[in-house]
Formats: structure tokens, C-alpha cells, sequence
């Protein structure tokens, strides 16, 4: 089993915590002149995405995580999990809901996403920052109308709900900034 | 880093030898390649070791041979020079740094303060010129409401709670002052200005006298500029078998703490028992110095070549 003494320390180094897999966002030594020295260290579990800071008595050491981020192509989804491959080695992978949480609004077929994976097993799904996504279904626009900020509600293919300006009609492929689920452009076709 | 940052660490030097030169205060050098090592539990020494050669330690800091030239009568001395510290790289860390340490015969660890102060206030022109001085003691009760000198291991544990502090690992009770100390009471230390702490646990003492008081405390300082520790004080203890009894309980520490074996320095005890006369003295770290002086936010932007390119 390998493991990491504080002294190896340093941001994006993956090691399990309490049994669950995390990653180092920030390292910083502390110490006073004549004393313990620490590592105050900010971290993200990469199961459940929770950002928090811990203090580790320098000296101590911890399980290495055997965790890897691969940019796998999206497939499909059963309903139950969705598949992923390696587009090099063809070797599948399936996420359960957990992992792909709100990046299966912006999942769609055929398209780069970064899986991280843990011991071989997705734990989170990233999509890509922006996407471009068809317009299944939304109002018609009622031009004029700014009373709601000038925006309406839409649907796009991958089932997302997203606030669109009045001007878009269905059908129409949109740049949707997936940080923010937040409309960017009309991508001219 | 630019150049401008070597002519500064050159013109400080400079100052700092033209302060002493004009106080009669001596420069001296000891070596930095040592029979003997740190026994401080919490300081790691590299070890040098050559084919033949018996096993050598690079100094942590030039106090043991100083204080032997003091034994000898050489009077008030300073010495600018690089020292070890294995493992301590970050922020504010690099294994290999410049320390300018001296001693001042007939001081008291106050008055000593009081020359660290004019020192620094000389070289560090964008600082206030007042100061705080504040015991060890006044700052847990103002800022953590404990008395850190009464306060058992259990009340440690809760203030630490309190804090929300979420530590790994098991910590000892002054490993516990040390965390208050570094985490809650560092961060409130005024920006701009020099802040000097005295009394010190008394089982933070390493070298220094205890005082006499009912509840004795160390007659240590350290001085902060900001919350960056630049320095670190003592009154010296001139028993030579409390001297002995520090380093040896030491040496027992890292032992029972699986640390490196470190040999006691027997030529420093030895002098002591010729007799250290009465003396206080201190250790400002030249880089951290250099740090405040010119903004950066990283030691390793005012060493030439830091510890990852050495």
C-alpha cells in the first residue's frame, strides 16, 4: 500500500481520507520557530465535492488514492448508469447517478467529458465547460415583453432547463455555459 | 527575481554590520559542519556523511559554538551566516537560510527586545514605529479566553474544537499551544507593525532561564512582523546542568519519537561548566526579513536559487 508523508504534500496529490478519496486544492508548512510543525491543507472530497480544511501534524502519513481524471467519449445511458469509452482503448466504463449527478443534463452523445475514476470506478463525471445544445421545446416569444428580464424557459435535448432570451425558437443549437447552466450564444449552423 | 532584490539583501547585510560595528558588538563565524547536532525534537539536521569520514552535522542555528566563545570571554558577538533545517520548506520555509544571530553580555531578555526593535525599525522602513509588547499569556486570554500556562491537555482539546480546527494527528499539550498559537492568535497580529510576545511556557524553555515566578515561564521572545515570525530570543540559562539536563531530555524525546540519533554537544557543555557569563541572545532570520522588506509573498522570491533549483 502506497502511501504519502506530509512532506510530500502538494496541490492535486490524491490520497483516502476517513475511506473516502480526496484531492489537495491547497499545502501550506507552518510552523513556529521552536515547535510542532504543520501542514494546513485545503481538501476536496471527490466523492461528495465537499471542500474542507484540515491540519495535519507534519510527520503523519496517508493511504495513497488511486485515482485518475481520462477524457472519455459519453455513449448512452440505460436509465441506470451511463457508459463511457476510452476513444484509444475502446475499454468501457459505466457511472451510476451518484458519479454523473448534474453533468447528465449536459451529457450528449458522442461528446469529451473528464471522468475520474477511482481504483477503475467513475466517482465524478466533469462535463465540458460549454456545450452546444438543440432546443427541444419553449414558448413561443412574445416580443416586447421585457417584464421577466427579457428571458423564458427552455428545454434542451439532454432534458436540461435552461433560461434562454425571448428571441429563440425550438430547434435552434445554443452555447450553454455548464458552470452556471447559464445561455451564452446562438451557434450559427 | 529581479536584481534589484539581491542589492537589497546586499545593502541590508551591510546595515546590519554597520549596526553592530558601531555598538563594538564583534562578528565572528563557527563552523557550520559539526561533530554534534540539534538534539530539539522538533528541528531535523542533515547529516553529512563521507566515505571514511566520521558522520557530520550542518548547524541548525551557530548557537552552541557561539555560546562556547562566550564561555571563552570573547564579549558581545554576531554572526551572519547559512544554516540547515531539513524538511522545513513552504511559504515561509527553505531548508537552507540566512540567520543573523548575536548575543549581548549583561542584557536582560527585555533589553534585548528593545535592540531587536531599533534594529529592525532601522532596516524595515515600511512598518509603524511603535511596537506591541505583549506576553505570551495576555494573548491566549485576549484572543482565546485560556490561561495557556494553567490549562490542562482536556481544555486545550475543546479550545481547539471551539476553533473548528480539524487536525490529523495526535498532538502533545505544547503541540497544542503551538496549533492556538500558529492558527488562531498569529492571524490577529497587526499588518504593519512589530509585534514582540515574552513568557513563554515554561516547558517551551529549551536554552532559556525560567522565571522565578509561582507559575515559572520561560524569559523567551519571538518577534513578528505581521504575522510572519522574523526572530526568536532567549535570556540564555548559564547553569550548566540545566543546560545538560535540556539537551539529554531531548535526545530522550527523539528517541521515544522514532527521530534521528542525535549526539549531545559535549564541547558546548563542557564550556558551559567553564560558565556562560550573563547574557541574553537572539536569531532573525534574514530571508523572512528580506520577505517583509520588499512585499513578495514567497521566501523562495528573495533567494537567488531556492531550495527546488539549488
Amino acid at each position: 500500500m502506497a502511501t504519502y508523508s506530509t512532506n510530500e504534500f502538494k496541490s492535486g496529490l490524491k490520497f483516502i481520507l476517513n475511506g473516502d478519496p480526496c484531492s489537495i486544492i491547497t499545502n501550506e508548512f507552518v510552523k513556529p520557530g521552536k515547535g510542532q510543525a504543520f501542514n494546513r491543507v485545503k481538501i476536496r472530497n471527490l466523492k461528495t465535492g465537499k471542500v474542507v480544511d484540515k491540519t495535519f501534524k507534519s510527520g503523519e502519513s496517508v493511504e495513497a488514492a488511486d485515482v485518475v481524471e481520462k477524457d472519455l467519449q459519453y455513449l448512452y445511458t440505460d436509465g441506470e448508469f451511463w457508459h463511457f469509452m476510452d476513444a484509444e482503448t475502446y475499454e468501457q466504463v459505466a457511472a451510476d447517478a451518484t458519479a454523473v449527478s448534474d453533468a447528465k443534463y449536459w451529457l450528449k452523445d458522442g461528446d469529451t467529458v473528464m471522468v475520474t475514476l477511482w481504483n477503475d470506478v467513475p466517482l465524478l463525471v466533469t462535463p465540458p465547460n460549454f456545450v452546444e445544445l438543440t432546443i427541444t421545446q419553449c414558448d413561443p416569444g412574445v416580443r416586447g415583453d421585457t417584464a421577466q428580464g427579457g428571458t423564458k424557459p427552455a428545454t434542451t435535448e439532454t432534458g436540461a432547463t435552461i433560461k434562454v432570451p425571448l428571441f429563440i425558437e425550438e430547434g435552434e443549437v445554443l452555447k450553454i455555459d455548464t458552470r452556471t447552466g447559464e445561455y451564452v450564444s446562438r451557434v450559427k449552423s | 527575481m529581479g536584481i534589484e532584490v539581491l542589492q537589497l539583501r546586499a545593502r541590508i547585510l551591510h546595515d546590519i554590520r554597520a549596526f553592530f560595528y558601531e555598538r563594538k558588538v564583534l562578528e565572528v563565524e563557527t563552523p557550520a559542519l559539526s561533530q554534534a547536532g540539534n538534539t530539539d525534537p522538533a528541528i531535523e539536521s542533515f547529516q553529512v556523511r563521507v566515505p571514511g569520514e566520521q558522520i557530520r552535522y550542518l548547524h541548525t542555528s551557530a548557537e552552541y559554538p557561539m555560546k562556547r566563545l562566550l564561555a571563552a570571554g570573547v564579549g558581545d558577538i554576531y554572526q551572519i551566516c547559512k544554516v540547515w533545517r531539513a524538511g522545513e520548506l513552504g511559504r515561509y520555509h527553505n531548508p537552507e537560510f540566512t540567520m543573523l544571530e548575536w548575543y549581548r553580555l549583561q542584557f536582560t531578555y527585555h533589553q534585548l527586545m528593545q535592540e531587536v526593535e531599533e534594529l529592525l525599525l532601522s532596516l524595515l522602513t515600511n512598518v509603524q514605529k511603535i511596537s506591541r509588547f505583549v506576553s505570551y499569556r495576555q494573548l491566549f486570554l485576549e484572543v482565546l479566553d485560556i490561561d495557556p500556562h494553567s490549562a490542562d491537555t482536556a481544555e486545550l482539546h475543546d479550545c481547539i474544537l471551539r476553533k473548528n480546527l480539524d487536525v490529523v494527528g495526535k498532538l502533545d499539550h505544547s503541540a497544542m499551544l503551538d496549533i492556538l498559537m500558529t492558527h488562531c492568535i498569529e492571524p490577529v497580529f497587526s499588518e504593519d507593525c512589530l509585534t514582540f510576545v515574552y513568557d513563554y511556557p515554561a516547558k517551551q524553555k529549551a536554552l532559556a532561564c525560567l522565571s522565578k515566578d509561582d507559575v515559572p515561564v520561560a524569559q523567551r521572545f519571538e518577534v513578528y512582523l505581521g504575522k510572519v515570525e522574523l526572530g526568536n530570543g532567549y535570556q540564555e540559562q548559564t547553569d550548566a546542568q540545566l543546560n545538560a539536563d535540556v539537551l539529554y531530555a531531548d535526545q530522550r524525546s527523539r528517541e521515544r519519537a522514532g527521530l534521528l540519533e542525535i549526539p549531545v554537544d559535549e564541547h558546548f557543555l563542557l564550556a558551559m561548566q567553564q560558565g556562560l557569563p550573563f547574557c541574553s541572545g537572539v536569531a532573525i532570520g534574514i530571508d523572512r526579513l528580506l520577505l517583509c522588506l520588499t512585499g513578495k509573498k514567497k521566501l523562495q522570491e528573495v533567494i537567488s536559487f531556492p531550495w527546488t533549483v539549488a
